[in-house]
């Protein structure tokens, strides 16, 4: 194997950084994206240029920001009903076989609605204001968090449960020490989900009853034909997706950093 | 040789004191949807205080039964279990386990691990936190308390297990094959080890395992179970001294011993 000179072991090293690769990634696309336009001479009103694009995102800046915080703080708070409703579910499914029997199916049955169809009834139900857009990130974001509750508190090894029973443990002794704990890679891993799907939520529940919000001005400029500010509208919610993701990462890591998926060991190529 | 128990002395102990565990006439039948399966059939067995029996068998024999029937974490079909005399009918915390893999917890460290059965049975925290110190530092794990499970080898994660089967002063120590996972090299260490820390705690110890001569190292009587459903086959005293060391394993005694264990596999039909 050769050796690695100083210069290609600094390359690989900055490769490391979390945002680094994400970002050589992201212009390549960009670069594919332009180079695929002209060589196939797509028109403007198909599909936009990047430049159209970032020139949107730089002049649309103000609305985009303005109307980026309603939709933040609808998909945000659907999510927060989303993650403590979607656990306590979980709770009472993974303790009691009946519970399970009887409310499971019909979580799942409920899944099979699509949220587009329900959500202009919110907005009959709560009017044109924040509400629906919360109820609908909620409902959507709902499902992942209670499947993988409930998988991480029923998937305690048999023989950690009759080591604390075998200690005299009680059920909430049992849930508090072993079950919760165990079960927070898994809770995790459903947040994560769940918070991408809040922000889609959001913006459903904008198409349908709102006159503000990122998913209004998506609404607005699909229907004048303005497709760079149509795409600098999803750039800016897929940031924002980004962003609640990334903080939920940050959670993960100070919440359970003794889990194997957060011990992370600096590969450095040999 | 000395012999460790002739039956003189321990029918004049078995008069005076009450046996750590006695077992009589106790059968276990586990009802499933394809029917009963019998696990455990018609087992009596009595172990002293401070004695270390070592049962061994084949696989599904019922040993592991026997073992959660002891701990009160299954309830005999049949016949009575009792600890220092009285019935088991469940979990009754005077026992510590140890299973094959540690089951640590591993978002606790290695001493809160160890603190586990206090803090479930509410006791008094400075008090067995010093007793926790004092049996890792008897495992040879001192200045590991703050680490976390998965920084350990796993013979010290097994050990870990031990401190946290000890630390609430039980009566009796269950251990079902608890070196089964680990390399032959450090299974002999933590034989040498196991029976150090029983000399020093003089606890009652049952243990399961699948090695004979493993067995025959440990204990001071060996029972041997029949295949599934489990009776009890034969019980030997073991003639060796109670301080043993690894030469011992060459020695004729220990021969004698476990070819009289491999016989009853052998004849049996199982290798």
């Amino acid at each position: 194997m050769a050796a690695r000179t100083p210069f290609a072991i600094r390359i690989a090293m900055s490769l490391q950084r979390g945002w680094v690769r994400p970002l050589l990634f992201l212009c390549l696309v960009i670069t594919l994206w332009d180079v695929s336009i002209r060589l196939f001479n797509v028109p403007s009103y198909q599909i936009p240029t990047p430049t159209a694009v970032l020139f949107a995102l730089y002049t649309d800046a103000g609305p985009l920001l303005t109307q980026a915080i309603p939709t933040t703080i609808a998909a945000v708070a659907g999510f927060i009903l989303s993650a403590v409703f979607g656990i306590l579910v979980a709770v009472l499914i993974a303790g009691s076989r009946s519970v399970e029997s009887y409310v499971y199916p019909l979580l799942v049955f409920s899944q099979s609605i699509p949220k587009v169809a329900i959500a202009p009834l919110f907005v009959v139900w709560f009017g044109f204001g924040i509400l629906p857009k919360i109820l609908s990130a909620f409902l959507i974001g709902f499902f992942p968090v209670v499947v993988s509750a409930v998988q991480g508190f029923k998937s305690v090894e048999p023989e950690m449960l009759d080591l604390a029973r075998a200690m005299e443990a009680n059920k909430l002794q049992i849930f508090r020490m072993v079950r919760f704990p165990h079960a927070m890679p898994a809770i995790f891993a459903g947040l994560k989900v769940s918070v991408t799907l809040a922000v889609v939520g959001a913006v459903v529940g904008e198409f349908v009853g709102s006159n503000n919000g990122i998913g209004f001005l998506l609404q607005r400029s699909i229907g004048n034909f303005e497709l760079p500010t149509m795409f600098a509208a999803l750039v800016v919610l897929s940031l924002i997706g980004v962003a609640l993701f990334w903080i939920l990462d940050v959670l993960e890591r100070m919440t359970i950093p003794w889990h194997a998926s957060q011990r992370h060991q600096l590969i450095i190529p040999a | 040789m000395k012999i460790v128990s002739n039956n003189e002395s321990s029918l004049r102990k078995q008069a005076t004191d009450t046996p750590a565990i006695e077992i009589a006439g106790v059968s276990k039948v586990y009802r499933t949807h394809d029917g009963e399966i019998p696990s455990v059939s018609a087992v009596d067995l009595s172990v002293s205080d401070g004695e270390f029996v070592v049962i061994v068998g084949p696989s599904g024999c019922g040993k592991t039964t026997l073992l959660k029937m002891i701990s009160g974490l299954l309830v005999p079909s049949e016949g009575e279990v009792r600890v220092e005399g009285k019935a088991i009918t469940k979990p009754h915390g005077n026992v510590g386990i140890v299973f094959q893999s540690a089951m640590l917890l591993p978002w606790r460290s290695v001493l809160k691990n160890v603190m586990m059965p206090v803090e479930v049975k509410k006791l008094p925290v400075s008090t067995f936190e010093a007793r926790a110190r004092a049996l890792l530092k008897l495992t040879g794990l001192e200045g590991f308390e703050n680490n976390y499970p998965w920084q350990l080898s796993g013979g010290m994660q097994q050990r870990v297990s031990i401190c946290r089967a000890l630390v609430h002063d039980p009566k009796i120590v269950l251990m079902d094959e608890p070196f089964g996972a680990l390399d032959a090299m450090t299974r002999e260490h933590m034989n040498v080890e196991l029976m150090r820390i029983q000399r020093e705690t003089k606890k009652t110890i049952l243990l399961i395992t699948h090695s004979i001569p493993e067995a025959v190292f440990l204990a001071n009587r060996v029972v041997v179970m029949t295949p599934r459903p489990g009776k009890i086959a034969a019980v030997y005293d073991v003639p060796l001294p109670s301080v043993r060391t690894l030469d011992m394993m060459s020695s004729t005694a220990f021969m004698a011993m476990t070819q009289k264990l491999r016989h009853h596999f052998s004849d049996a039909g199982i290798d």
